[in-house]
């Protein structure tokens, strides 16, 4: 790791203006610490804002839950109320990582952590994201577990988390504190960015503004299945997920993990819930752009689809 | 005299400052560690209080091998990918490479060290001798330390991707695998591990 000075924020004021300053937020470290001994990232002012009381779930004034930015990952899985209201989130983040991983994992964290991508992390490889201008190795190399959708000619690299799945099937904000104090709450599906030709950016955030919770609106009923498509059956990243709440309130919906750079979710492929999984899969990959070696995703994608219509049709 | 005193003989050497680790720094005059880059972190290891000077950068892991010399815990792959560096911090297993040792000012950290030694065995490492739960013995303390809090986890209720009820957290070999696969073994004494802690999750019922 390159050096860096490191310090506690004592406060959310404290926080943001050192993070204005070109501080870097740590959390549970689980994403940032594994890139900075490889160098990919490299911030020379390490914030540490794991004391700052973000840590609480709390139910809100609509019925819903606001999960503080640093609530651990098991400690949100494990939450009565996310198990019972929320289930689709327990099991995505169950889905996702390993015991020790999900005990220092934080739900902000969870949201920001970055691409696996075999080129992003090879800092020997030409790679837009990591290095704007570079060229992209993952177009005409390994491909196999990038993104089908959502993709430039710049970056076909997928966002790894199983849990912003879940979140954005269930419409969750993220909400922020700036340095000037100014809040805002970012709609989830507008949080993350699609690479185009800056795939260096990746989400809206401003340099120091922090995140302090992520809210829930109030539980749609329904029944939620997350299910995850991998190469081994445990403790691997997604090839393909899909975070499904059928018959909740509004009907049945669908969000995809493993195919994007940021959870996938398409309206009309939740409206074509009642002509079947086909349709759903049809209109959720319109204007996929695959490469050779993961065009499979498309049946994959097809085939989780009807495997969890049939699983719910067993149910009824 | 054994390989492993010499080696311990030589540790307070090691730690000093202005002797980096190959990891601390990569550019050429920033890498050694000077007064004014170090910081201090209070901690509470196995029961012991110690205070450490060290360079930020300093993993939990490097701080407990190299600065405590507490080598049971062990580096596999120093990303969080393998858990051999399990370890126990505030009742909570995590990867102790994917850490930093200032980030645990005040904490208590239980190391494989902390929880038995050859004259007082843990039931956790009881159970992997008589089950024949290891063979080079590596990911060993990793698995040891991550199947003792595993055993707490299912205790507390907190449910696993196997869990079938998610409000209702039930023990099964199933869980015990599906719990424990963020810890690799090589060796593949896998069956072995899971007799093991079924061995002791049944004594801690009767």
């Amino acid at each position: 790791m390159r050096p860096f000075t490191y310090s506690r924020a004592a406060s959310v004021e404290d926080a943001v203006a050192a993070g204005s300053s070109g501080g870097r937020f740590i959390a549970g470290g689980t994403n940032l610490l594994d890139l900075m001994k490889l160098q990919i990232e490299t911030p020379s002012r390490l914030i540490d804002v794991n004391h700052l009381g973000l840590n609480r779930i709390e139910a809100t004034p609509e019925g819903g839950l606001r999960i503080g930015a640093m609530v651990r990952n098991t400690a949100l899985a494990a939450h009565k109320d996310v198990r019972r209201d929320y289930a689709v989130l327990s099991r995505a983040l169950l889905a996702g990582a390993s015991g020790q991983l999900r005990n220092k994992a934080t739900t902000a964290g969870n949201l920001l952590q970055r691409t696996r991508c075999p080129y992003f992390y090879d800092t020997r490889m030409p790679c837009n994201k990591r290095k704007p201008g570079s060229g992209c190795g993952a177009v005409q190399g390994v491909s196999r577990s990038l993104a089908i959708v959502g993709t430039s000619d710049a970056c076909i690299a997928q966002h790894p988390s199983d849990m912003a799945v879940a979140m954005r099937v269930l419409d969750a904000t993220v909400d922020t504190v700036a340095a000037d104090g100014a809040r805002r709450s970012i709609p989830i599906a507008d949080f993350h960015q699609l690479p185009g030709d800056t795939p260096d950016v990746e989400t809206v955030l401003k340099q120091g503004e922090l995140i302090t919770s992520v809210t829930l609106p109030k539980p749609l009923g329904g029944t939620h299945v997350y299910r995850k498509v991998r190469d081994r059956s445990s403790y691997a990243f997604a090839l393909v997920s899909v975070a499904a709440v059928f018959n909740g309130e509004g009907g049945s919906r669908f969000a995809f993990g493993g195919i994007a750079p940021k959870p996938w979710r398409v309206a009309a492929a939740d409206a074509a819930a009642s002509a079947g999984s086909g349709r759903v899969a049809e209109a959720a990959l319109a204007n996929a752009r695959p490469t050779a070696q993961n065009a499979f995703k498309q049946q994959l994608v097809a085939n989780t689809l009807t495997s969890i219509f049939r699983q719910q049709e067993a149910r009824s | 005299m054994t390989r492993r005193a010499v080696l311990q003989g030589g540790g307070a050497a090691m730690a000093l400052p202005g002797i980096a680790s190959a990891e601390a720094g990569a550019g050429p005059s920033r890498g050694l560690n000077r007064e004014r880059d170090m910081s201090t972190v209070e901690l509470t290891v196995n029961g012991d209080r110690v205070q450490l000077q060290l360079d930020p950068r300093t993993t939990l892991l490097d701080a407990l091998r190299e600065h405590m010399q507490l080598t049971g815990t062990k580096k596999g792959c120093d990303h969080g990918q393998c858990g051999a560096c399990t370890v126990i911090v505030e009742g909570q297993r995590i990867n102790s490479c994917l850490t930093l040792a200032v980030m645990h000012e005040g904490e208590s950290v239980t190391t494989i060290e902390g929880l038995g030694t050859p004259e007082k065995l843990h039931p956790m490492q009881r159970a992997f001798v008589s089950h024949d739960g290891y063979q080079c013995g590596y990911c060993t303390p990793g698995q040891i330390c991550s199947a003792v809090a595993v055993l707490a986890e299912i205790e507390a209720g907190i449910p696993s991707h196997a869990t079938e009820d998610l409000e209702q957290v039930m023990l099964s070999d199933t869980e015990l695998r599906e719990r424990m696969s963020g810890n690799i073994c090589r060796c593949a004494a896998y069956p072995n591990i899971i007799a093991a802690i079924r061995d002791v999750a049944a004594g801690e019922k009767a």
